[in-house]
C-alpha cells in the first residue's frame, strides 16, 4: 500500500510539472473555447442552483412519462402469467451515460419484481455492466424486503459482440417467452431484431434509448418508448428525489439558452441576406461564439 | 468508505479532469493519461468477462437446465478459438524464422485463427446483420398505418425515400427536367432535400436535447448527486 | 382475401423479402448511378490531394456491417492508390485489422504492386480504447502507435517520419459501422483542429441522418449506406475505369439492384398493410 502511494505521489508529481511545461508554451486558457466555458459554467450553475432551490423545498412538477408506468403493469403481467421480466441495459460499457440511466431504471424493475415475487433476468455485454447491475438488483432486493430472493445468476455476462449478444438474446426469448421484455440503454442495429423477437412471442415491450437512430425501430415495434431525454430524466422521475428533479430543470433552463441562440443565429443568418453590413455580427456569432 | 466514498471520489476527480483539460491546455497530459488508465481497466475486464462466461456456462452444464446443449457449444467454441489464437495453432512462419512457427501472425492468412473468423464468425455475424432486412420489412408491413395525419406524413416521406433512394425514383420522374425549380420535384433531389432539412433538423433537435440530457446526467454524477454507477442506493 | 392478408404469416413477407433480394443478384443486373453533390464532394476532396499527400484511413466496421461499408472501403483504398497517396491504415474495431489485410492482398498488391510498404503505405493495426484512442492521436500518434501492426517499430518506417499527430494528415478517411466511428471523429479530431484536419466518410444508412448536420463544416463528404457507396465507385470508375474491370470495384453498383427491389416489396407491403387497416376499420374491427 504505501508502495502504491509512493508510485502514485511520483506519477502525478511528474505529471503536474510536464502541466507546468505546458503552461508555459501555451498559455493557461485556450481562448478560442472561452465562449463555450461561459456556456458550460452556465449550465452547471443552472443545474446547481435548481438543485439547491429543490433541496430546500421548493416543488419541482415533472410530467407522467407513460413508458415509465407501464413498468409495473409490465411486472405485473410477468407474475400473472409466471414468466420473467428481460431487461437488457444496452450493448456499451458502463462509462457510456445511457448505461448508467438504464442501470437506474433496472433498480426500479428489480424493486417492483421483488415486490411481486417476479423473475427479472438481466444478460449484459459487458463484464463492468454486470457487476454494477448485481450490485444495483441486489440492492433493489434489499429495499424491498426480499434479500432472499436475489439470485447473482440471473445477471451474467454473455458476449462483447453485438451479434453473437442479439442472437443469444433472440434465442433465450424465442426459448424461453418472456412475458415483459425491456431495453434501456445504447443499442445499435440490433435494436430491431430484439424488437421484433419481443413482438413475435407477445410480450409486452417497453423501451427506452438516447440513440436517435435506433429510436425509430423501437417507436414502430415496442409499445412504449422513452425518447432521448425522457430517458434520461426517467431517473429523476422514478428516484422522486428533489436533487434529481431540479437538476431537470437547470437543464430546461439551458435549452431555453440553446433556443435562444437558435433563433437569434437563424436571424442574424437572414438578416444578412438584406443588410450585408451585418456579417461582421453573424461571423462573430458562429466563428466566435459558437466556436 | 472504501465500496462508495473512494469510487464516488475518484470518479468525481477523473471527470473534473477531463471537462477542465478541454479549456486549460496544461491539463491535457493529465487527461491523456486518464484515457490511458481507462483503457487498461477496459482491457482488464475482458479477463473478468471470460472467468464470468466459464461460471455461468459450467453450471449450466452441471445442473443439466434446460438449454444446457448450447452452453456446450459455448464452451467448446471459447475454449477452442482461445486455445487456436494463444497457441498460435495453424500459424504459418515468418520468413525471417522459418524454424519459429510461435514467431508467425496469429491473423496472417491461412493461420487456424484466420479460417475461424473468415468461414465461421464472419459469415454467422453477416447473417444475423441480414436479418434486418427480413424485419423491416414484417416492421414494415404491421405497424406503417395511416391512423392519423402525421401517420400520413411519414408514410409520404417513407414512400419518397425509399423509391428516391433506388433507381427507381429516378425513373418515375425521368419526365421533370434536371435544371429549374421543377428538378426539385424529382425523386433522387426531393430525397436529398428530405434529409439535409426536415431530417437533419429532426435530428438535430433530438441530438441537443439527447446532449443536455447527456451534460446534466454526467454532471449529477460528477457532484455525486446520482449514485447509481455505484450500485444502487444513497 | 381480407382474411388472409389479415392473418398473413410473417414467414410470407419474409419469404417475398429473399426473392426480391435473391433474384436480382442472380440475374446480375446493376443499373446506372449518379452521384449527389455529398458523395460528389468527398471524391473531390480526395481528387484535390497531390502525389505523396497523407491519408490516414480508419476502417471501424465489422464482417456484420461489411455488406454495406466494403465496397466503400475498397473505393477508398483504391482511389487513394490512384491518386498515390501515402496511406496510413489503423482500426478502432477488434475485428478492423482483418479489413486492412483484405485491402492490403485485394487492391494493393493485386492492382498497385509498385507500392512498397513502409514507403507507401503501412498498417498501424488496431488499439483499444474507443474515442481514448482518437483523444490520443489527435495530440500525440507516436506514443499511441509504438509500432506498426507488424511490429516494426514507428521511428524505421520512412513514412513515418515527421508524423507527429493527426494534424500531419491531409484527410482522414473513415469508414464507420458505429461506435467508435465517425461521430467520434468529428468530435475528438476534427473538433480539436478544425482548420487543419479534413475528414471524409462513409458509415451505414442507420447513422447517415446523425451524420449529416456535421456536412459540410466538420466534414467534407460523407458516402451514405451501399448507394453512396455506389455513387463513389461511379465516380472512381468514371476516372480511373479500366477495361475489364474487376468484380470487386463494382460491388456496390451490383447491389443496388436488390435494394430496388426490396424497397419496392416495402412499399408495396406498406400499401397492402395499409389496404388492410382500412378494410378492418370499414368492418369496424380496428
Amino acid at each position: 500500500m504505501p508502495c502504491f502511494s509512493l508510485t502514485s505521489l511520483l506519477l502525478v508529481a511528474e505529471e503536474a510539472a510536464a502541466a507546468a511545461e505546458t503552461a508555459e508554451s501555451t498559455g493557461l486558457l485556450n481562448m478560442d473555447r472561452l465562449p463555450l466555458l461561459g456556456v458550460a459554467v452556465f449550465f452547471v450553475l443552472a443545474v446547481v442552483f435548481w438543485i439547491s432551490v429543490a433541496r430546500s423545498g421548493g416543488q419541482i412538477k415533472v410530467r407522467e412519462i407513460a413508458g415509465l408506468k407501464a413498468i409495473e403493469e409490465a411486472v405485473g403481467r410477468a407474475t400473472e402469467m409466471g414468466r420473467s421480466v428481460l431487461f437488457v441495459p444496452g450493448i456499451q460499457d458502463v462509462s457510456e451515460i445511457q448505461t448508467i440511466a438504464g442501470i437506474t431504471v433496472l433498480s426500479k424493475v428489480a424493486k417492483t419484481a421483488a415486490e411481486y415475487d417476479a423473475k427479472v433476468e438481466v444478460p449484459v455485454a459487458r463484464t463492468l455492466v454486470m457487476v454494477t447491475a448485481r450490485e444495483t438488483v441486489q440492492e433493489a432486493f434489499l429495499a424491498a424486503g426480499r434479500p432472499d430472493a436475489y439470485n447473482e445468476d440471473l445477471i451474467y455476462y454473455v458476449t462483447d459482440e453485438q451479434f453473437g449478444y442479439v442472437a443469444y438474446l433472440s434465442g433465450m426469448m424465442v426459448r424461453e417467452e418472456p412475458a415483459a421484455c425491456i431495453y434501456m440503454g445504447c443499442f445499435y442495429a440490433e435494436s430491431l431484431i430484439l424488437a421484433e423477437t419481443g413482438n413475435s412471442i407477445g410480450a409486452i415491450q417497453v423501451a427506452g434509448t438516447a440513440m436517435p437512430a435506433q429510436l425509430p425501430f423501437f417507436v414502430a415495434a415496442c409499445d412504449y418508448t422513452l425518447i432521448g431525454e425522457e430517458f434520461y430524466a426517467a431517473s429523476a422521475y422514478l428516484s422522486e428525489s428533489p436533487a434529481e428533479l431540479g437538476s431537470l430543470k437547470g437543464q430546461d433552463l439551458a435549452k431555453v439558452l440553446a433556443f435562444g441562440l437558435i433563433g437569434l443565429g437563424a436571424l442574424l443568418a437572414t438578416a444578412t441576406q438584406f443588410v450585408p453590413s451585418l456579417q461582421g455580427a453573424f461571423d462573430f456569432f458562429t466563428g466566435t461564439l459558437l466556436g | 468508505m472504501m465500496k462508495r466514498t473512494i469510487p464516488m471520489l475518484l470518479a468525481m476527480a477523473a471527470g473534473i479532469v477531463m471537462i477542465l483539460a478541454y479549456f486549460f491546455p496544461p491539463l491535457t497530459p493529465l487527461q491523456d493519461k486518464t484515457t490511458v488508465w481507462f483503457n487498461i481497466l477496459a482491457a482488464v475486464a475482458f479477463i473478468l468477462g471470460g472467468g464470468n462466461l466459464l461460471k455461468v456456462h459450467l453450471k449450466k452444464v452441471s445442473d443439466r437446465r434446460e438449454g444446457w446443449a448450447y452452453s456446450m457449444i459455448t464452451l467448446a467454441a471459447f475454449v477452442g478459438v482461445l486455445a487456436i489464437g494463444l497457441f498460435k495453432i495453424g500459424v504459418n512462419p515468418l520468413d525471417e524464422f522459418p524454424a519459429q512457427r510461435m514467431a508467425g501472425d496469429f491473423r496472417a492468412e491461412g493461420s487456424g485463427f484466420w479460417y475461424v473468423y473468415e468461414y465461421v464468425f464472419a459469415p454467422l455475424t453477416a447473417t444475423i446483420f441480414s436479418m434486418l432486412a427480413f424485419y423491416v420489412a414484417s416492421a414494415a408491413f404491421r405497424a406503417f398505418r395511416a391512423k392519423n395525419l402525421e401517420a400520413i406524413l411519414l408514410l409520404g416521406t417513407a414512400f419518397v425515400i425509399l423509391l428516391g433512394r433506388t433507381a427507381a425514383g429516378v425513373f418515375l420522374t425521368d419526365f421533370l427536367p434536371e435544371e429549374g425549380i421543377l428538378a426539385n420535384f424529382r425523386l433522387e433531389n426531393l430525397t436529398v432535400w428530405i434529409m439535409n432539412n426536415p431530417v437533419t433538423a429532426g435530428n438535430r433537435a433530438i441530438m441537443i436535447g439527447i446532449a443536455l440530457g447527456t451534460a446534466s446526467v454526467s454532471l449529477k454524477i460528477l457532484l455525486g448527486v446520482d449514485r447509481s454507477y455505484l450500485g444502487g442506493g444513497d | 382475401m381480407y382474411e388472409f392478408l389479415r392473418d398473413l404469416d410473417r414467414r410470407v413477407i419474409f419469404s417475398l423479402m429473399a426473392l426480391a433480394v435473391a433474384v436480382p443478384i442472380l440475374l446480375q443486373i446493376t443499373p446506372p448511378e449518379k452521384a449527389t453533390p455529398i458523395v460528389r464532394d468527398a471524391f473531390e476532396t480526395i481528387e484535390a490531394l497531390e502525389e505523396g499527400d497523407r491519408v490516414y484511413m480508419a476502417f471501424d466496421f465489422d464482417p456484420a456491417s461489411a455488406g454495406e461499408l466494403q465496397p466503400m472501403a475498397t473505393a477508398f483504398v483504391r482511389h487513394a492508390c490512384e491518386k498515390k497517396l501515402k496511406i496510413y491504415f489503423t482500426a478502432l474495431w477488434p475485428v478492423g485489422p482483418q479489413f486492412i489485410k483484405n485491402a492490403e492482398r485485394d487492391v494493393i498488391s493485386r492492382d498497385f504492386p509498385e507500392m512498397v510498404y513502409g514507403e507507401n503505405y503501412v498498417d498501424l493495426g488496431f488499439k483499444t480504447g474507443n474515442e481514448g484512442v482518437i483523444k490520443l492521436v489527435a495530440n500525440d500518434l507516436r506514443t499511441q502507435y509504438p509500432q506498426d501492426a507488424r511490429g516494426t517499430p514507428i521511428d524505421d518506417i520512412p513514412m513515418m517520419a515527421g508524423v507527429a499527430s493527426i494534424r500531419d494528415f491531409d484527410v482522414i478517411m473513415n469508414v464507420s459501422a458505429g461506435y467508435p466511428g465517425t461521430k467520434e471523429w468529428v468530435q475528438y479530431a476534427v473538433a480539436s483542429a478544425p482548420n487543419d484536419i479534413k475528414l471524409v466518410a462513409g458509415c451505414t444508412g442507420v447513422q447517415a441522418p446523425l451524420l449529416y448536420p456535421y456536412y459540410p463544416q466538420q466534414m467534407s463528404g460523407l458516402l451514405a449506406a451501399i448507394k453512396g457507396a455506389a455513387e463513389y465507385e461511379s465516380l472512381v470508375l468514371g476516372k480511373y475505369g479500366r477495361e475489364n474491370e474487376p468484380g470487386m470495384y463494382q460491388e456496390g453498383l451490383r447491389r443496388m439492384a436488390p435494394q430496388l427491389s426490396g424497397h419496392i416489396l416495402m412499399v408495396g407491403l406498406i400499401f397492402v398493410g395499409n389496404l388492410v387497416y382500412f378494410m378492418a376499420r370499414k368492418r369496424g374491427e380496428a
